[in-house]
């Protein structure tokens, strides 16, 4: 029975050895492997954040020169956006959606671990440039011909891992897709699906549409450098621009894709611990697809300054305001759910909460940026740094650890230390905001990102900022002390692991069988969502 | 992670939230957008603020009606949970209320945009070209044209290791060795351009900023109401020296322009004869040493040095020890990253720059470039 | 030949998905290498390209063999097919990003450059020898480029023509080929399926020759200027995409003449039918937008 894997035995017969690793077409294994990826990559981006605010402590230049600093946002960006966030919520989809719908694992498992091994080898080629003659990537993870066109020998090495990102990020959306809408079980019809499911159907048609466009655009870069093609130079008739136009045609959906997922997840653990169920079900799902749906129509928000004709100009602003309306339709149902709920406070419920918070702060500024005008003055200042650092790390960072204390237990069958769970929340939490809220402060008194040295008027706001940094940086280490405790052992988790629990997955054991459900279950409006 | 430490952070965090709630401290500089010093600058400001007050309130109501929640709904206390899950009129009315908020934020917006748009019947013309990484200004109407970059003492303090404390240089980074000078109560148009790559032309006390692109320009416009100092800095990430590119504009009454405007034309015109006389070594080693500091050494570094596999090494280097006319064609011509020169600086300052080059550090040709060199080789 | 119809197909572990990858690796780390200009760079792109193609006719290999062997279910082959279409879609987004460069390029940035709507200062103080014109014969820097000054371009009903005939033609022929294979008729199905082929690289043929006219007669190249660009980056892609679809049906021919094929069970004739039928379409905008408007 070579090819028995799935056959109707129950009996866990896991492929042991490296070889479990390499070859895996098991869903929970490659999800493992995601996580695990992520959270490395978390820590290497986060050590060259901690570069930057080291030299951004105070004015003039006291450990890197600018050419380095540069090379150091860069990559922070690149290994963060593509090495952390996005492989975490793909290993999140991985582990949970078969257990989510019902499946005994993802529809196309082969293809599934092709989708992860890209991944450390795209990041191989990319690290490998730190090394290099010229050192790595100093353009901005946005990119900008022809800034980027000036890169030394990095600059082939970046274009192909973005090749290769896409590729995996492609493989990996089609599999969801092909996951969701064929492997469900019986009865779990599409508004029976629990919402972390219905975010990621949304993320994964975003990344398919977004991504060739983004692997397009580098391809010309690339061509451009080598082979004396015009697409970005006015030389020959093209435009820089361009370049821009085609990156945020990808760039704005891809905000999205980071943060969904973290939606999903938030719209689970709210009622679990609300103890209530989600409130307006149907609209998260219509609101969410609004988003991502016009995700597609704003892009030229982030490039107002570019110069662009009144109507466009007036066109974007309007689209882009246009989004605050679903969005807020997804916070105030966040909160409608915690209405009258009876809640308790485990560490997934204190992050999902301030991922509300403080994800609604970051979704203000975003608003503020949207209009033009005003955008002229924001746009590649500090504000927009802390902008998107509020939306992506007590964002969709908050949503992923959420998610990570949330299902730990299910994962590993032992529950966690919630007083280290805590500790790693408040510590989070605080230093957070104030890592990011005075860079609000620093935006709008006129520093400029990206610029390793400032003037003395901005030096006591950064000193803040870069001490919460360091407080952020180090408070990390905590999640990694709680998930290596859970993995090796602690108190049993109960399958349902959580009062408040629903749904499927919370009715296999605590840790689930290797391939989750052999025999689909019988789903019904009682067993489905919470 | 010390108690101490957590109570810090705490504090810290407090402090900020007083700073933003009290409404004096939004008026500071520091901590708020400027109103700045025309018509734009103030639409601009007030939309800001206008804005700013409107999420702010929707913010303390959202959270202020998840905060009670928070504090009442808890399981602890005893609350028991309720099961409803669905309710056509909120949900109608959350969805409506925010959209008539964000027209009527649209229509201030909508209005200021169509303002800031209205470049016509501007009184003078000036062109901003970015570089990497200093700015040059043209005036068009009145054939001026000149560099700004960086100040000395700036750029001496800015070096790594450099051991002087930035907070001992006025304005530190923010100082330009030429500014630009404009009369107030004008309307200017300001086309921004590029020569090299995008930079972003910002001016926070003007209210706007626009990238310059190479090969287009952007067409904007300016009234300035107070005479002044303002300054800014390149907004959009242009290499290495991003941060090292500051703007200074002068704003002056118009008589004091007017008068402006004739010593700098007397001035070009004078450096503009240096090109026809002949020059010594010393005259121009020592000229060459302020123009190799100013626009050569930002890549190939003061001594000379380069940065491996970016910039190629002076001191030593094939071009700069081989023959003249090699080295002038690439200072005049540029190659890759290295800029075109000839675009940016005259005779005198290229000759004086080749012949310092090789006549310093460990390079001894002993030539003597004349500025008529350089002249014929253009 | 089958008792696994209400089960999932999960494979046993399989090494062709880390094969796939270190194939992945080896062939762009030897592309950079070899840009930056060392041959040694271009041995490993060769070794990455030689192993991607292992891994292809091995997973390939296996995926045929499960499904000789009655492995897939229905619910199986809806995978693929979801698989399949995606995939697809993403294609076509690929030429998005290129259509859409030409499109901005016609509509704005050319238009721009030569004075119009928002352009007239660009125009006037940049670039005032430059006029508007498509495709452009001389673009706005002429010194940016050695040589890029062209004379005419291909004209739309010569070959470009012949060669959307011949495509047109090779999507009824698949066509014709299903409904052979749907009607269980294989000699037809072999029969159709090599017609389609032939056109194909007919189709490749005269892409070539067309290339080598415009580059040696013509002097339209990569340099010059955004015409240029457009023109070989579209086609370009196109051609490298019909060449892998021909490729495709060379396969699917093979496995047609050794009957892997059923009325009921087909996915793999179908997907690179789909897979033929999106070359086709996306020919179709470049002979409109590239060759003829």
């Amino acid at each position: 029975m070579s090819y028995g894997a799935g056959h109707d035995d129950n009996h866990d017969h896991k492929p042991t050895g490296i070889g479990r690793w390499l070859f895996s077409t098991n869903h929970k294994d490659i999800g493992t492997m995601y996580l695990i990826f992520a959270l490395i990559m978390f820590f290497i981006g986060g050590a060259m954040a901690m570069v930057i605010r080291a030299e951004l402590f105070q004015p003039g230049l006291q450990f890197v020169n600018p050419q380095f600093f540069n090379q150091m946002t860069t990559m922070h960006a690149l290994i963060m956006i593509f090495g952390a966030l996005m492989p975490a919520g793909v290993g999140l989809a991985n582990w949970m959606i078969p257990m989510m719908i019902g499946a005994p694992d993802m529809a196309l498992p082969r293809m599934n671990n092709m989708s992860f091994w890209i991944l450390p080898f795209a990041f191989i080629l990319l690290l490998s440039t730190l090394f290099m003659d010229g050192g790595a990537p100093a353009g901005g993870w946005t990119m900008y011909p022809p800034l980027t066109l000036q890169l030394g020998n990095a600059f082939p090495f970046l274009i192909f891992t973005i090749h290769l990102l896409g590729i995996s990020s492609i493989l990996g959306a089609i599999n969801i897709i092909a996951t969701i809408f064929n492997m469900r079980a019986p009865g779990m019809t599409f508004m029976r699906l629990p919402l972390f499911v219905w975010t990621w159907i949304i993320t994964a048609f975003l990344l398919i549409a977004a991504m060739p466009v983004f692997a397009g655009a580098v391809t010309m870069m690339l061509t451009d450098k080598f082979f004396d093609t015009s697409f970005f130079s006015a030389a020959g008739g093209g435009d820089p621009v361009l370049f821009q136009h085609l990156f945020w045609f990808f760039g704005h959906p891809e905000v999205y894709i980071l943060i969904l997922p973290a939606f999903g997840i938030v719209s689970q653990i709210l009622p679990t611990f609300a103890r209530k169920p989600l409130f307006g079900y149907a609209s998260m799902v219509y609101a969410t697809a609004a988003i991502a749906f016009l995700s597609f129509f704003v892009w030229a928000h982030h490039m107002f300054t570019v110069g662009m004709p009144l109507a466009g100009e007036l066109y974007f602003m309007y689209a882009t305001m246009a989004i605050a309306v679903p969005t807020g339709v997804k916070i105030f149902n966040w909160i409608a759910t915690l209405w009258k709920g009876s809640m308790t406070f485990e560490t997934p419920m204190l992050f999902s909460l301030a991922f509300i918070v403080l994800f609604t702060i970051g979704g203000f500024t975003g608003l503020m940026m949207g209009i033009t005008p005003v955008d002229f003055q924001y746009h590649d200042t500090y504000f927009i740094v802390a902008h998107f650092h509020y939306v992506l790390v007590p964002g969709a960072i908050f949503g992923v650890m959420a998610g990570i204390y949330f299902w730990l237990p299910k994962w590993t069958g032992h529950m966690y230390n919630e007083t280290l769970g805590k500790w790693h929340f408040w510590l989070s939490a605080v230093s957070v905001n104030v890592l990011f809220f005075p860079q609000h402060f620093l935006g709008l008194a006129g520093m400029p990102r990206r610029i390793p040295d400032y003037n003395v008027q901005f030096a006591d706001w950064n000193m803040v900022s870069s001490l919460g940094g360091f407080v952020f940086g180090l408070s990390q280490l905590l999640l990694v002390v709680v998930v290596i405790q859970c993995v090796r052992g602690g108190q049993k988790a109960t399958d349902q692991v959580w009062e408040g629990a629903h749904g499927l997955e919370w009715t296999l054991p605590s840790p689930p069988p290797f391939h989750s459900f052999t025999t689909p279950p019988q789903v019904t409006e009682a067993t489905a969502h919470s | 992670m010390s108690v101490n430490k957590l109570k810090q952070t705490v504090l810290a965090v407090i402090a900020v939230s007083l700073f933003l709630a009290s409404g004096t401290a939004l008026a500071d500089y520091a901590l708020n957008l400027t109103e700045g010093v025309t018509p734009t600058s103030h639409r601009v400001y007030e939309l800001h603020m206008i804005i700013l007050y409107i999420v702010t309130a929707i913010g303390v109501v959202v959270f202020g009606v998840m905060g009670w929640s928070i504090f009442h709904h808890r399981k602890s206390k005893g609350a028991v949970a309720h099961q409803f899950h669905h309710s056509t009129m909120t949900e109608i009315i959350w969805t409506t209320v925010p959209i008539l908020i964000l027209i009527g934020m649209a229509v201030p917006a909508t209005k200021t945009l169509i303002f800031m748009k209205q470049t016509g019947d501007a009184e003078m013309t000036i062109k901003v070209t970015g570089y990497q990484w200093k700015w040059k200004y043209d005036y068009l109407d009145e054939g001026i044209s000149f560099f700004s970059a960086l100040h000395q003492d700036s750029n001496e303090a800015r070096q790594i290791d450099s051991g002087i404390d930035p907070n001992t240089i006025e304005n530190y980074l923010l100082e330009v060795d030429k500014p630009l000078v404009l009369p107030v109560e004008t309307k200017i148009r300001i086309l921004i351009t590029a020569a090299d790559v995008i930079h972003a032309w910002w001016v926070p006390d003007l209210g706007w900023k626009r990238d310059a692109i190479p090969g287009f320009i952007n067409d904007n416009w300016t009234y300035i109401k107070e005479p002044g100092v303002y300054r800014g800095q390149c907004a959009e990430l242009c290499g290495k020296d991003h941060g090292y590119m500051p703007i200074v504009l002068n704003a002056v009454s118009k008589e004091e322009y007017a008068a402006w405007v004739e010593e700098q034309k007397a001035e070009q015109i004078e450096a503009a004869s240096g090109s026809d006389r002949e020059w010594s070594m010393d005259e121009l080693m020592e000229k060459g040493k302020t123009v190799y500091a100013a626009n050569c050494a930002s890549c190939h570094l003061p001594e000379g040095q380069g940065i491996e596999g970016l910039f190629p090494a002076l001191n030593g280097g094939a071009i700069v020890n081989g023959p003249v006319s090699e080295h002038v064609n690439i200072v005049l011509n540029g190659k890759n990253m290295m800029p075109v020169f000839k675009a940016q600086l005259n005779d005198v300052d290229i000759a004086a720059a080749i012949t310092y080059e090789r006549n310093s550090w460990d390079n001894s040709t002993g030539d003597v470039i004349q500025p008529s060199v350089v002249k014929i080789a253009r | 030949m089958s008792d696994s119809n209400s089960t999932y197909f999960i494979p046993d572990p399989s090494r062709w998905p880390l094969v796939g990858s270190i194939a992945l690796f080896l062939t762009f780390i030897g592309a950079s290498t070899m840009l930056n200009g060392s041959g040694f760079g271009t041995f490993i792109m060769g070794i990455g390209i030689a192993v991607v193609v292992y891994m292809f006719a091995g997973w390939f290999a296996e995926v045929i063999g499960e499904s000789l062997q009655g492995k897939y279910n229905q619910q199986v082959d809806v995978s693929f097919r979801w698989g399949m279409s995606w995939f697809i879609f993403s294609e076509v987004m690929f030429f998005a990003a290129f259509f859409g460069a030409l499109f901005y390029a016609r509509q704005l940035s050319v238009p721009w450059l030569s004075g119009e709507g928002a352009g007239a200062l660009t125009n006037m103080l940049l670039w005032p020898d430059f006029v508007m014109d498509w495709p452009i014969l001389a673009i706005p820097d002429e010194n940016a480029f050695i040589d890029s000054l062209f004379y005419e371009t291909i004209p739309a009903w010569g070959v470009p023509a012949l060669n959307t005939a011949i495509l047109l033609s090779s999507g009824a022929t698949v066509t014709f080929a299903h409904w052979a294979l749907k009607n269980g008729n294989n000699r037809a199905l072999c029969w159709w399926l090599f017609a389609t082929v032939l056109l194909g690289f007919t189709f490749v043929y005269f892409q070539a020759g067309e290339y080598y006219h415009a580059y040696t007669e013509l002097n339209v190249k990569f340099s010059s200027g955004i015409y240029g660009s457009t023109f070989y980056m579209l086609t370009g892609f196109h051609g490298f995409h019909v060449t892998m679809g021909a490729t495709m049906l060379t396969v699917i021919l093979i496995r047609s003449m050794k009957g892997h094929f059923t009325e009921h069970n087909h996915f793999g004739f179908e997907a690179v039918a789909w897979y033929w039928h999106f070359v086709d379409v996306v020919w179709l905008g470049l002979f409109i937008f590239v060759y003829w408007l």
